[in-house]
């Protein structure tokens, strides 16, 4: 039953990409995360399994009563091929550190995705919120209330002084990570990325790859964070986020003008060829396409091209995956044959929204 | 793509850092990216606390700070049994009782991660009637040493007010 709930899922976008929000076109998604343990329970990692059991048992039906989470599933790990496990990674649902995990972990997805909680990971709670477009504080607002309501029903682990515990002490205090994913094309091609890296590690932010700690970075899609969580309250560690993002926007737009202005012609071909090669193409492979739908994306907010919304963009940046195709396709297939399928179906879509 | 140092094994360790404000990315295979210092990104001890712990661990000069490193190499959390040098190893904590038993010795490491070591975020709702007094004493208190420090008698002698009154009420 639980899986029916995951397979329902493949074949579209997560709601999160849908390409809706505040400067959509260069920020993708907001997500925030929240790390909680239940006091006199041992962390998971030092935990048996008995403890992690009772751990699971008590708040699946927790959330029950939480008015935001009333309409979720919940999933214990055991029942999670996987397959689905890596789907569920692709879809930002679970952590890679979760899938190493073993038994005695849960997953609960909300309605819509939007909200999702790991259980047992590293933390007893791993509470996300995520969200299409620049929306911190809106994801920031639902995950506080979950929060708040959840502190009424469970008490946590939390001291004066050092704030919420958790199992890493990277993550005390606030146990908050803000997160955006954002599209830097721009800043990619004249260069200029490097110098802004650099910049945001100096003040307390961290950069990542697309599926966050320790990827690379692919299809110029980078995840900003904070990466301290003590000392600031939620707001100011959110706010300071936010006030990066526009700038990392601004320097972002001025580099896209900047080359149009210097080379105009080889942008155009660049986001044109990219544009015969996915739809026209027979073979391809994931990080192929992820580079060209930046190309896309690109000439999207270039005006470039029109040929299709941002929102079909991260659809198949999605649903492109190679966890996804499998899904899809309901069968496991190896990297050879994934690149056919995975060609087939981003050629559907684009001769698709070529007949609008 | 191969690993860059052996160029037999695929790479599966993929670093960016950032090298004199400068991009260098890092395709390695396990076992080089291990030579050159590396550990799996998926271990993710934090830096500052294997640094942390030892440097705790490591030659002391002084005899006050190998009797200190003695009472450390034996302390234990009561609740879960974490040993400091456990913790070193995988740079987590056991359970919340842990942050107590090292709480002392936290303070240098909590303010080399974050810069800080006191929590200025929410509280939990259940907990919250009861620190809301204090925590907002406290507030009042660091804002009053501010206006102090700016010669700002005027709102200090606000802010002593508040704290009056706000001592009554706890």
């Amino acid at each position: 039953m639980e899986l029916s709930f995951i397979n329902k899922m493949s074949g579209k976008s997560a709601p999160w990409l849908d390409g809706e929000g505040p400067d959509s076109f260069a920020v993708l998604s907001s997500r925030i995360r929240l790390a909680r343990n239940i006091s006199d329970f041992p962390f998971p990692p030092s935990a048996d399994t008995e403890s992690r059991a009772k751990i699971l048992d008590f708040l699946s039906p927790t959330f029950d009563k939480v008015t935001l989470l009333k309409d979720g599933k919940f999933i214990p790990t055991a029942d999670i091929d996987n397959l689905s496990q890596k789907f569920l990674m692709e879809r930002h649902l679970i952590s890679p550190e979760f899938m190493r995990g073993g038994s005695g972990r849960g997953l609960f997805i909300g309605d819509d995705e939007k909200i999702s909680i790991m259980l047992n990971e590293e933390d007893h709670i791993r509470l996300q919120v995520i969200s299409s477009g620049m929306s911190l504080n809106e994801c920031w607002e639902i995950a506080s209330k979950i929060d708040d309501e959840l502190s009424g029903l469970i008490q946590y682990d939390f001291n004066d002084r050092f704030g919420y515990l958790t199992s890493c002490p990277t993550n005390v205090g606030t146990g908050l990570r803000a997160s955006v994913l954002i599209h830097l094309p721009g800043l990619v091609h004249t260069g200029e990325i490097e110098g802004v890296i650099a910049n945001i590690s100096k003040i307390g932010l961290v950069v990542r790859g697309f599926y966050g700690e320790g990827t690379d970075v692919l299809g110029n899609l980078f995840q900003i964070s904070n990466q301290t969580t003590l000392g600031r309250t939620e707001e100011e560690i959110i706010d300071s986020l936010v006030k990066v993002t526009r700038k990392i926007i601004e320097n972002e737009q001025n580099a896209q003008e900047q080359l149009m202005s210097s080379a105009p012609d080889q942008i155009e071909d660049k986001i044109w060829r990219s544009y015969g090669i996915l739809s026209h193409a027979r073979v391809l492979t994931s990080s192929e396409v992820m580079n060209m739908l930046s190309a896309l994306r690109l000439g999207l907010s270039l005006g470039i091209i029109d040929k299709f919304s941002y929102r079909e963009l991260n659809e198949l940046l999605i649903i492109t995956q190679p966890a996804h195709l499998q899904k899809y396709m309901s069968k496991e297939m190896d990297n050879v044959e994934r690149d056919i399928v995975r060609a087939n179906l981003v050629r559907q879509r684009f001769n698709k929204s070529e007949e609008f | 793509m191969l690993c860059q140092d052996c160029k037999k094994t695929e790479s599966t360790v993929h670093l960016t850092q950032i090298v004199n404000n400068k991009k260098v990315v890092l395709n390695l295979c396990r076992s080089c990216a291990e030579k050159r210092g590396f550990h799996s990104p998926f271990e993710n001890i934090p830096f500052p606390l294997a640094e942390f712990v030892t440097g705790m661990m490591g030659t002391s000069k002084t005899p006050a700070e190998s009797k200190k490193v003695k009472s450390l190499q034996y302390k234990k959390c009561p609740s879960c049994g974490l040993t400091f040098e456990a913790l070193g190893k995988t740079g987590r904590f056991g359970c919340g009782q842990c942050y107590m038993t090292f709480g002392a010795d936290l303070n240098d490491l909590l303010r080399k991660i974050h810069g800080s070591n006191e929590h200025r975020g929410k509280i939990p709702s259940a907990a919250s009637d009861a620190l809301k007094p204090l925590r907002e004493d406290r507030r009042l208190r660091e804002e009053l040493r501010r206006a102090i420090e700016k010669e700002d008698f005027e709102a200090a002698a606000v802010l002593r007010d508040k704290i009056r009154e706000l001592t009554d009420q706890i």
